[in-house]
């Protein structure tokens, strides 16, 4: 079976000034990705703020050229296909409903907007899919004929959720979709992306800097740090035996409603990453807790850790 | 335990918006007291209120609200500027709305002191780096001469953290300092917090969204739902017997790593929000709750339920127990 999608040795470099009299300087926001996802399941991409997932998502969508590897989506080169095809096959949903809604646009308009863009659909076949979508994702006929200012955070995302699947593509890359809105509004939200996936289903790759979320949503996770994949397993696995110092330190961190625990210590320091200043050897070194001398000149190399996964520490 | 801020009934209006319908809570001297709600509850509106600093068009009014015994509502402007900043600071979820981008940090920080205390330049830059290094800033002396764009997220807030500490305040307000970080920079925030509670004897009011947060840090809890108070507890007695019908929804609705269960459906509170005007009655959150009826339309009772807990709604205390699992 070919994997929904595929993910080889994928890097991307961007070239970037601080000032007009600076050095350009590299930044390599992503460097040597490897995974693939199995159709119909969902990928959790996890990691700090810059570090890289939001431009893995843009490469995997074929909204950005990587500068080396390929991605194959549905077995296709992205490059290959036109935006028709494109659109029918992956889209995304992303952090902000609000920033990609147009403002001036009735909700029921905007939905329409990608069937339009195929030029395939009649006036009839296009509203009666909308009409349909919408009522999927929990928005009545009166939602649709509203702006988008006139809803509510939650309202919107389940707008841009209808949009991205009113052509039925088989895979959606989900970045931060619920990370803007409340708990009480977070949980509908990813309620209706499950029941989706069951129903239609789809494949996700789930990016979200919010363990607990990615832990009740994805079947696999990869974290990232630095624009490295430093551990990927299937989500039990991870979950229960972090075998990386990093994904250790972030599951440490989430804190979960348990009065009388306290915050605990997390001991990286502050040293935030810098991706235009990738330290040598193992690019988590300067944080770790458990780095010894090899680990500041070598990289570490990657390593399978049962039962599907891999990390990257010289001492996992 | 004695009340360091009192606030009793509290409204805030902008024009025909409602935004704080008669919120009452108090923050107990040395303890650590969470705000608790979703977004566009009042939190916010809750704590500029108290330092006087709404937006232009914000009217307040309260039954009481004093601070270490002072009745704040009757102090002039310049009494109340006296006070903020000196025994009572405030620190935001964006370090930089409160940062001046164009003075060093060692700058903006001494002039905190010399306004408050007087006192020369070089020793309040001398309590500036001292008050750095205790917010765990490395190489103070380096950071005092950058701008505030030159440090990252959790630079930035430790830094506004040393600064609401410059007069040695005796409440610290913070509002969501965390949301803008990373969960493990957030981790050392919050840690820092509570180890400067211990230390200067701080009393801290710390608003959030983020029941994780909560369990965490606080003594006690107020929860907020569209203008008011809906439950305050003990933060392990708000955790272990939640009473109000939204309390328990929101504490359904967090996902919790260790217990998740893929295949169930989070828990979820149905609908939204409601948009509430003037002259709004009954209880603000019957649009979505499964325990609605009639008499929820009209005047809600305050119900005591043992030590320092109360709650908002028709329902007596312990119904919970009663209802089928
Ligand atoms: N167009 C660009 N030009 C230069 N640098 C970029 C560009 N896009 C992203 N970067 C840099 O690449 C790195 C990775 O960015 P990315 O947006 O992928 O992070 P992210 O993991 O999605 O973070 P967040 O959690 O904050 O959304 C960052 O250092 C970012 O500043
Ligand atoms: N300057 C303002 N003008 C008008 N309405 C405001 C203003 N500030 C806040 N509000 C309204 O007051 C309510 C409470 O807001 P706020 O206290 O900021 O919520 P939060 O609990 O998220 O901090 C919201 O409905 C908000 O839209
Ligand atoms: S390789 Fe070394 S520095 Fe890197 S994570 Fe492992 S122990 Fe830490
Ligand atoms: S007063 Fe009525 S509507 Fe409000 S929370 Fe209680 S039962 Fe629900
Ligand atoms: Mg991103
Ligand atoms: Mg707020």
């Amino acid at each position: 079976m070919t994997a929904a999608i595929e993910v080889k040795n994928l890097r991307c470099e961007f070239r970037v000034r601080t000032g007009l009299m600076a050095a350009e300087k590299r930044v390599i926001a992503v460097d040597d990705v490897t995974f693939s996802v199995p159709a119909g399941s969902v990928l959790g991409v996890v990691g700090e703020s810059g570090c890289g997932k939001s431009t893995l998502a843009r490469m995997i969508l074929g909204l950005l050229k990587p500068t080396a590897g390929t991605v194959l989506v549905d077995g296709k080169r992205l490059f290959d296909l036109d935006r028709k095809a494109r659109a029918r096959l992956i889209q995304p949903v992303f952090q902000d409903p609000f920033a990609s809604l147009n403002p001036r646009r009735r909700i029921k308009d905007i939905v329409a907007l990608p069937l339009e863009a195929q030029g395939a659909f009649s006036r009839a076949e296009i509203d009666r899919r909308v009409g349909g979508i919408l009522e999927r994702v929990g928005l009545s006929a009166a939602m649709g004929e509203r702006m988008p200012a006139q809803l509510s955070g939650g309202q919107r995302q389940r707008a841009a959720i209808a949009r991205a699947l009113v052509l039925e593509p088989r895979i959606v890359i989900c970045d931060e979709p619920t990370s803007a809105l409340d708990v009480s509004v977070q949980a509908q939200i990813l309620n209706l992306l499950a029941d989706l996936r069951r129903d239609l289903g789809l494949t996700y790759l789930f990016i979200s800097h919010n363990l607990a979320v990615v832990e009740h949503v994805a079947s696999e996770v990869a974290v990232m740090y630095l624009g490295r994949i430093v551990e990927r397993n299937e989500t039990d696995a991870l979950f229960r035996a972090p075998a990386h110092p990093y994904t250790q330190a972030l599951l440490e961190s989430v804190l979960t409603p348990e009065p009388g625990r306290g915050v605990p210590d997390i001991g990286l320091g502050d040293i935030m990453p810098d991706p235009s200043n990738i330290p040598p050897g193992c690019r988590f070194n300067p944080r770790c807790r458990i780095a010894v001398e090899r680990c500041r000149h070598e990289a570490p190399a990657r390593m399978v850790r049962p039962p599907q996964g891999m990390v990257e520490c010289h001492l996992a | 335990m004695s009340a360091l801020l009192e606030v009793e009934e509290l409204q805030v209006s902008f024009g025909r918006t409602a935004a704080v319908r008669g919120a009452s809570f108090r923050v107990a001297k040395g303890e650590t007291h969470c705000l608790v709600g979703e977004s566009g509850c009042g939190k916010s509106v809750s704590a500029l209120a108290v330092m006087n600093l709404l937006a232009r068009g914000g009217q307040r009014s309260a039954k009481r609200m004093s601070f270490a015994g002072t009745d704040l509502t009757s102090l002039s402007d310049r009494e109340m500027a006296r006070l903020r900043g000196n025994r009572m600071a405030m620190i935001f979820q964006e370090p930089m709305t409160s940062l001046n981008p164009a003075f060093t940090i060692g700058s903006q920080m001494a002039e905190v002191l010399t306004r408050h205390k007087g006192g020369s330049r070089a020793a309040a830059l001398d309590r500036a780096a001292e008050l750095m290094g205790r917010v765990g800033i490395t190489a103070p002396g380096m950071r005092l001469g950058q701008f505030p764009h030159q440090l990252s997220g959790g630079l930035r807030q430790r830094v506004m953290i040393a600064m609401a500490l410059m007069c040695d305040p005796e409440l610290l307000i913070a509002d969501e300092p965390t949301t803008a970080l990373d969960v493990t920079v957030q981790a050392q925030i919050l840690r820092l917090l509570a180890s400067l509670k211990r230390e200067f004897g701080l009393s801290i009011l710390l608003i959030t969204h983020d029941l994780g947060i909560v369990a965490r840090v606080a003594d006690h809890v107020s929860v907020m739902y569209a203008g008011e108070v809906v439950e305050r507890a003990p933060t392990a007695e708000l955790f272990r017997a939640p009473q109000h019908p939204y309390t328990r929804g929101l504490l359904s609705c967090v996902p919790v790593p260790g217990r998740v269960q893929r295949d169930k459906p989070l828990g979820s509170i149905p609908g939204i929000v409601p948009a509430i005007g003037a002259g709004f009655a009954g209880c603000a959150f019957r649009s979505r709750c499964a325990h609605a009826n009639e008499t929820c339309t009209r005047a809600i009772p305050r119900r005591p339920m043992g030590d320092a807990h109360d709650y908002l709604c028709r329902l007596e205390p312990g119904w919970a127990e009663l209802q089928p699992a």
